[in-house]
């Protein structure tokens, strides 16, 4: 076959595999004006309605609306408010089906549904799953949650107490739940499910307390189990099998996820999935990336502690593994790498491959074959030093051995810091630019000297860990990345605090975000110009959205709640006298709260 | 009980003690509500026993705020306001807590069947490179024998145990020492407190050897002064919880015993291995 034969094939056969999800999928579009010739998305994309945590299966994030554009995004105005009353991190964005919007809070995990025919949006009503409140006392990091998938007339998502919950979305009405975790145990449920054909796919939380990770996958009508693949374990829990086939030698064997820790230590192995879930139809394999192996202290724990940290391709009906690549083995500074995976077919070195982009808190871009696992590329996209770089050959990283960090053993200046070069908030790739727009950090940490702690009375040791910003003194910054150059290509830094906010890019060519003090933004997508900003009421931990409203104009929507594992410093009595409180973030996090407070509020922007 | 009801009632309890001038205010106590031998909503545990002690001589009410054990526990509930001390703390304190005087000091142990004759007192014993030893670990945290062993290459024959154990179960973190009645490790490395309590309670036989600190290759501490905790800058409940503890001393230490708790004596004397 000639190549030009071969690239028709390819054309013909994603485009159909794409009509036939587009007619399943509401409110989506596989057009998309002034895409770059060298850029195909593999998923119908939102034009409408948001009935995906990130919008489209592919976790790109982008909408090719564009009634609000580098024209006019000077007259964003607020259209509509909501309180949820619950002031707690207000992480994921809603959900926009037929006329309504779904919101779904922190614990107790309200789902509520608003009218967005009527003017000012009033509610249709509340869902409450009563979830068990000891699950407050268990989550590690506020008591979160990161949004619903729309399907089958279902609204899906998790309580913080491991149950996942269908709920009608016309009515209210609780169709089913099931129990897929353990808070006895430490699991938490903080991710947004994504469906996927009739399987609602979702992961745990709770690696601080030694969990096992899981990825579980249910059947969207019951609700029934159809299969559960653990991240720990032999090959037949991890729903490893003949088809398995990993690019690299150092990913290749049998039982690796028991046979790479001390015996029996797979069994409190960490790994947990409690990041975000993408699926590409033309491979038909779901991407996820793993959080770090337990329990932290790495010294206990020789070998490559598999499979923490690790990148699975799955195939979304039966949970088989078709390949596993580990991004870091034996992790010694906690970069959980459950961050967005997001493929997309690109021109790579002069032919169109299949590809996976990986934007990790390891301060890496990763670039994979998404068929293979192999690895193309990685690049800094902020201050690194624990590595000098990736070995294409053998997958694995080049570690500076002065900076991996071991208990007793003093280790400064380790960039990124436990929170990464980027948290879980998602980034969003225009494929009119060719950019990738990562919400990044640069704080860097300091592992010294030993604390006594007090655990279900038992005096522990831990390490003192110190957080600041890394260098150049700013600590947030949106990144537009070229995945073509492989460059940043520009930066807005904020020098205060962090990114924690998901980013969204429009066929407007603007890409919102918002930051930790409450700015809410939208920047030129070609030049990083600040066009609009809006002071919200509290910091910014949400991930924004965009759709078309019943009058068919295009409005924005966001959430204000400051909250989660940093933004818990803006709450009320936690002392940022100290350094070391909330799991070592403060360092990060001082004066926060003379920024913002904690808030509860969904804001809808239009023109 | 859900948080909000607790904030509700924690307020309740100020307003009301605002009109009732003439009673004190309750004493709010947060403690674990299934950890044995420290404490229980039963009221079994000897932080239970002591707590009621307290808020005896204060003459004031005591109250709890229950909550499942956790990492953050001590920010959650004091960043929330929700209690006036707690009954255990490291004498050293930490960002939200002040601690007291210590009211006790005791050792990490070595905790194995009689019937084994396992003579293990220091790190330094060849036979720890056999033997099954079970530890806790948690998060971050180590206990400081895991580092210990870590230093010498003993990793392979460690079984874990979350000290948070299966929260569902009794007294969860206890697992450690059945673990050791079970046959399933060889020996467990355990705080003192919860060792010989469940060894106490154990229908197998099963013996108590305090580490040995002059093995120890790194700096970190096996003994541990504790004390009560209050919130910073509290410093009338401190003053009156020192006082307390200074004038019941010998009954807080015969309380400790019956519990079964090995104690050190309060100024720590250097030991010398066998």
């Amino acid at each position: 076959m000639t190549n030009w034969v071969k690239r028709t094939m390819f054309i013909l056969l994603s485009a159909l595999v794409l009509t036939s999800l587009a007619t399943a999928q509401q409110g989506t579009t596989t057009s998309i004006p002034g895409a770059l010739s060298s850029i195909h998305l593999v998923s119908p994309v939102p034009d409408g309605e948001w009935t995906l945590p990130a919008g489209d299966y592919a976790n790109t994030r982008y909408s090719p609306l564009d009634q609000i554009n580098t024209k006019n995004v000077n007259n964003l105005k607020i259209i509509g408010t909501m309180s949820t009353g619950i002031p707690h991190g207000h992480e994921g964005q809603p959900l926009v089906v037929n006329g309504t919007m779904y919101v779904v809070t922190p614990f107790p995990n309200y789902l509520i549904a608003l009218d967005l025919t009527k003017p000012g949006f009033p509610m249709k009503w509340k869902y409450e799953p009563r979830p068990d409140p000891r699950s407050q006392g268990i989550a590690c990091c506020d008591t979160v949650n990161r949004g619903a998938s729309y399907g089958d007339g279902k609204i899906v998502y998790a309580t913080l107490d491991n149950h996942i919950v269908a709920v009608d979305a016309k009515t209210g009405i609780e169709v089913w739940r099931t129990l897929v975790g353990d808070i006895n145990i430490g699991e938490t449920t903080t991710g947004a499910p994504l469906i996927v054909k009739n399987v609602v796919i979702t992961g745990d939380a709770g690696g601080e307390l030694g969990v096992r990770g899981k990825v579980v996958g249910l059947d969207l009508k019951t609700g029934k189990e159809l299969w559960t693949a653990y991240s720990t374990g032999p090959d037949k829990d991890v729903l490893i099998g003949p088809n398995f086939k990993p690019f690299y030698k150092k990913d290749q064997g049998k039982d690796l996820g028991v046979s790479s820790f001390p015996p029996d230590g797979w069994k409190l192995g960490g790994g947990t999935v409690w990041g975000w879930i993408s699926y590409d139809p033309e491979t038909d394999l779901i991407f996820y990336g793993t959080g770090n192996p337990g329990v932290w202290n790495p010294d206990l724990r020789p070998g490559d502690n598999k499979w923490g940290i690790t990148i699975f391709a799955r195939k979304p009906e039966t949970g088989e593994a078709v390949w596993a690549y580990q991004i870091v083995p034996h992790d010694a500074w906690d970069y959980d790498e459950i961050m967005e995976n997001i493929p997309v077919d690109m021109e790579w070195q002069g032919k169109m491959r299949k590809l996976l982009i990986h934007p990790g808190r390891t301060g890496f871009v990763f670039v994979l074959d998404r068929e293979t696992g192999e690895l193309l590329s990685a690049e800094k996209f902020q201050p690194v030093n624990w590595a000098k770089g990736y070995d294409l050959k053998t997958g694995l990283p080049d570690v500076d051995p002065a900076k991996v960090t071991h208990t007793n053993v003093i280790a400064r200046q380790v960039c990124p810091s436990s929170t990464g070069a980027k948290e879980f908030v998602p980034s969003a790739l225009s494929p009119r630019t060719g950019y990738l727009y990562i919400p990044a950090h640069n704080t860097c940490m300091d592992h010294e000297g030993i604390e006594a702690n007090y655990i279900a009375g038992t005096p522990f040791l831990g390490s003192s860990t110190t957080m600041y910003p890394g260098p150049g003194g700013y600590q947030g910054e949106l990144v537009a990345w070229d995945l073509a150059t492989e460059k940043q290509v520009w930066g807005v830094k904020d020098d205060k605090f962090p990114l924690y906010s998901g980013v969204l890019a429009t066929g407007g060519d603007l890409v919102f975000y918002g930051t930790m003090e409450g700015w809410f933004r939208a920047v030129d997508a070609h030049s990083g110009a600040v066009l609009w900003q809006m002071k919200l009421g509290s910091g910014i931990v949400g991930d924004p959205i965009t759709f078309k409203g019943a009058d068919g104009k295009q409005y924005v929507a966001i959430y204000s709640g400051i909250g989660g594992w940093m933004g818990a410093a803006a709450f009320p009595s936690l002392s940022l006298d100290d350094p070391y409180a909330a799991l070592g973030i403060t360092g990060a996090m001082k004066g926060i709260k003379q920024y913002t407070g904690p808030g509860d509020m969904l804001y809808v922007f239009g023109l | 009980m859900s948080s909000a009801f607790r904030v509700v009632a924690f307020t309740v309890a100020l307003f009301a003690a605002d009109l009732a001038w003439a009673s004190p205010p309750d004493l709010w106590v947060c403690a674990d509500g299934n950890n044995l031998p420290y404490s229980n909503s039963q009221g079994q545990g000897f932080e239970n026993r002591l707590a009621e002690m307290v808020a005896h001589d204060l003459g004031r009410n005591l109250k709890y705020v229950w909550w499942p054990a956790s990492p953050t526990l001590a920010h959650k509930i004091f960043r929330r306001g929700a209690c006036d001390t707690v009954m255990g703390v490291p004498s050293n304190g930490d960002e939200l807590v002040t601690a007291t005087q210590p009211y006790y000091r005791s050792s990490y142990v070595f905790v194995s069947r009689r019937d084994r004759n396992v003579g293990v007192d220091s790190f330094d014993d060849p036979s720890l490179h056999t033997l099954r030893i079970g530890l806790h670990v948690v998060d971050d945290g180590f206990t400081p024998a895991a580092q210990e062993l870590a230093l010498r290459g003993i990793t392979h024959n460690i079984v874990a145990y979350s000290i948070f154990g299966n929260l569902g179960r009794q007294n969860p973190s206890a697992e450690l020492i059945r673990a050791v009645a079970r046959g399933d490790v060889d020996v467990s490395i355990a705080w003192g407190p919860l060792a010989g309590y469940f060894a106490h309670q154990s229908s197998v036989p099963l013996k108590l050897t305090p580490i040995c600190a002059a093995s120890l290759r790194t700096a970190l501490p096996v003994e541990f002064a504790i004390s009560m905790g209050v919130r910073r800058g509290e410093s009338d409940l401190l003053q009156q919880l020192n006082s307390e503890i200074a004038q019941r001393r010998s009954q807080i230490h015969d309380l400790l015993v019956s519990y079964g708790v090995p104690l050190l004596p309060s100024d720590p004397t250097p030991s010398t291995c066998k």
